[in-house]
């Protein structure tokens, strides 16, 4: 018999006024009683329309009956079939946009908690299974992966079981891209995707750090270098400013800059070397995902008000749910509506305060959301000694400015067939961030997974 | 991988290290720096390319013992590796159709300076090298910089060395006495690095300087080291770290260079034992 309870089995999260103290992760996860009683929500439909919903369509009914029927080992080499890295997809996935948004069981009450069931059968192979990797037999031919970000392991990950020798190049000292210099640790524990990244390890992949492609190698280098093909899942790292008066105060940090500084270069820590300016009065700028994270960073740095400051309505944010209510659990002002205009300092050059006017919302624009336009006489200052602009990122231009014949838009973004990842450039893959500007880990995976495909092609299609 | 090959103490608070990073020194040119980590844990320090060497895979790095990371790197002993070393970043500079040029080192920025004298040099190019130094003690690479220039004038803050005057000063001189440079690279504190400016400024003579502000990644990804120069946000990282100096707001850039002064205060205190725990062992 299903459960047909209309609502999710609740995960255990840690308490809002304890964790908004710490960076250990939020939510604790389901034990395996609560993951049974949750798979059994599962209809398992015979149309599955949540597969479709999947960018690397993880066979979920099926995996989800493996959990209800306790065969939990079963339900995680179900998964890793076609998802490299389930213990980071199921903390990080917006599932109420794709999978969970096309459960039947969604029409009627909430959907199943794929994301949380997923997220469960990876941390009980994590603690319970111990891994062997099969070796596939070598095939002789080299590719080079740029990145190590989700596109570029899900890429590496493929390709290394297809027999190619995979090196990826990362630009910083330690792996993981935006897995570990940009999402936090109390959503995402580095020690997990550490794991994940042995894995690719144990099976053969060789990661070389602090190599900058576009400085250290150009793509032309690692062909003549002797790779056959080249993945570039370099992301969208470049941050955006406001272009407002007050940008280069101090006290205001780019989304980019204030979170590497605390997941990457650990500054949370009180005796990490890499420092952090622990605002008391923090305002955050932009609404998505990044937003939430800087936000809830620095209450946790022990800021006693930390703002949100969005110019649309909260209809628009573009943050995952499960990220605003976090947030909001946590003590995050939001100020919607509000849109900065001059940020202002001290005699000494120090952030005081952020001039804001309010804003209504007029006719949608093309992105489909109503335009916000300024509301006369509504000018007024936030009180702040930090400001934190997560207002997007581009991708960077040290690949597209050392390889002329590779094609981008105006955006700065490569141009890639959405099917192949197959740039202007022959032997040349693309994926992820990098091509589509700032998205979801699970859509870079599901990039690195096509080009992994195509790349195979085109190197047995060269002989 | 990054060993220590050879390690010198150019005066009390300088010291110089050769590191075996083939791949940087592949690519290096002067003007380009480098990101480091002398060991796991520790912070990524960027540091402007002293020298290199091709064919021995070798990147020379001369730095000042300024605070806690650097004082831990300078600890360092030839044999010993660093845990990273990552580049060659930023922009290499440019000296197209000079025949004239200065080079002006401040103290430490001597040794950035160097590199750009030699290639200079040995493009033909007429080389005048001013450095000044606060006492004749921090003088440092005289011999290096006599052998790369036409002529080198070492000042000193004090005239504990028998020249007595600021670098901006004797430029001026120069200047005024005739010579006249396609091309002047200053190098040194921003203080200095501005008041250079302004000198060159009534004479309008290309002037170029190499800024070095806080920064993380060194590819463009935080945006921490951004400059205004000539109005606009620049990151040093990826467009300079050669910049116009009549450009450069340099007020900002030392505002900026302040942000951590408490924190390094305190690093400074917290370190003192992890790095006597290390020369004791």
């Amino acid at each position: 018999m299903p459960n047909m309870s209309l609502k999710k089995v609740p995960i255990p999260e840690q308490d809002p006024q304890v964790r908004n103290k710490n960076f250990d992760e939020v939510a604790l996860g389901y034990t395996e009683e609560m993951a049974i009683e949750e798979a059994k929500r599962c209809l398992n439909c015979k149309h599955k329309p949540c597969i479709a919903g999947c960018p690397v369509n993880v066979q979920i009914p099926e995996f989800i009956s493996l959990i209800a029927e306790g065969k939990f080992a079963e339900a995680y080499e179900t998964i890793i079939q076609t998802n490299s890295l389930p213990a980071v997809c199921g903390r990080v996935c917006p599932q109420e946009t794709q999978c969970e948004q096309r459960c039947v069981r969604g029409i009627k009450g909430e959907p199943v908690a794929i994301g949380r069931l997923e997220r469960f059968a990876a941390d009980w192979a994590m603690k319970h299974l111990e891994k062997t990797y099969e070796k596939t037999p070598r095939n002789g031919k080299k590719v080079a992966v740029i990145g190590s970000g989700p596109s570029g392991l899900s890429c590496a990950g493929d390709l290394i079981k297809m027999g190619y020798d995979v090196t990826i190049f990362e630009a910083f000292h330690t792996a993981g891209g935006v897995l570990v210099y940009g999402i936090p640790e109390f959503r995402l524990p580095k020690a997990l995707v550490q794991k994940e990244i042995d894995g690719l390890l144990a099976q053969g992949v060789e990661i070389r750090t602090n190599m900058v492609i576009g400085k250290t190698f150009t793509i032309d280098e690692l062909f003549q270098e002797g790779y056959s093909a080249v993945f570039i899942g370099s992301g969208a790292g470049l941050p955006n400013f406001m272009n407002i008066p007050g940008e280069n105060l101090n006290g205001v940090y780019s989304a980019n800059e204030f979170l590497t500084r605390i997941n990457l270069m650990k500054a949370y820590k009180n005796d990490a070397d890499t420092p952090i300016k622990r605002g008391k009065t923090v305002a955050v700028v932009g609404g998505g995902n990044v937003a939430m994270d800087a936000a809830r960073s620095a209450i946790r740095l022990g800021a006693d008000k930390v703002y949100i400051v969005y110019r649309r309505s909260e209809k628009e944010l573009p943050a995952r749910l499960e990220e605003i209510h976090h947030a909001k659990e946590e003590g995050i002002i939001f100020k919607f509506l509000t849109n900065p205009i001059r940020i202002l300092g001290d005699e000494n050059g120090w952030v005081t305060g952020l001039e804001c006017v309010e804003m209504e919302l007029g006719e949608p624009d093309a992105s489909g959301r109503r335009r916000p336009v300024v509301k006369e006489g509504s000018q007024h200052i936030l009180e702040v000694d930090t400001v934190i602009i997560s207002i997007g990122t581009s991708p960077n231009p040290l690949i597209r400015g050392t390889t002329p014949d590779l094609e981008t838009n105006q955006w700065g973004c490569i141009v890639a067939d959405e099917q192949t990842g197959q740039t202007s450039k022959e032997g040349v893959f693309a994926g992820g961030d990098a091509v589509t500007g700032a998205a979801t880990v699970i859509l870079a995976m599901g990039a690195g997974k096509a080009a992994a495909k195509a790349i195979d092609e085109y190197i047995k299609s060269k002989g | 991988m990054y060993k220590i090959v050879r390690k010198e103490v150019l005066n009390a608070q300088v010291k110089f290290l050769e590191i075996e990073a083939p791949f940087v020194a592949r690519k290096a040119e002067p003007g380009q720096f480098i990101i480091l980590r002398a060991y796991d844990e520790g912070e990524r320090i960027p540091l402007t390319i002293a020298d290199y060497d091709r064919e021995k895979g070798t990147v020379t790095i001369i730095f000042q013992e300024v605070g806690a990371s650097t004082r831990l790197l300078g600890s360092l002993n030839v044999g010993d590796s660093l845990a990273d070393f990552c580049g060659p970043l930023g922009v290499a500079s440019h000296f197209e159709g000079v025949k004239k040029a200065a080079i002006i080192g401040g103290g430490l920025g001597t040794a950035i300076a160097y590199p750009q004298a030699k290639k200079l040099h040995s493009m033909g190019v007429d080389v005048d090298v001013i450095t000044g130094f606060r006492n004749k003690d921090l003088i440092i690479l005289e011999k290096e910089m006599a052998a790369v220039s036409n002529r080198l004038i070492v000042t000193t803050d004090d005239g504990s060395n028998g020249t007595k005057g600021f670098v901006s000063d004797i430029l001026k001189k120069l200047i005024d006495e005739g010579n006249t440079y396609d091309v002047v690279v200053a190098i040194g504190p921003p203080i200095m690095m501005k008041v250079v400016s302004d000198v060159t400024r009534p004479y309008g003579i290309k002037t170029i300087v190499s800024l070095n502000p806080i920064m993380i990644d060194g590819t463009g990804m935080c945006g921490g080291c951004r400059v205004t120069v000539g109005g606009k946000i620049k990151f040093a990282c990826v467009d300079g770290p050669d910049f116009d100096g009549h450009q450069v707001d340099f007020n900002e850039l030392i505002r900026r260079l302040s942000i951590y002064k408490d924190h390094e205060r305190a690093a400074q205190e917290r370190h003192q034992c992890r790095l006597e725990g290390k020369i004791n062992a």
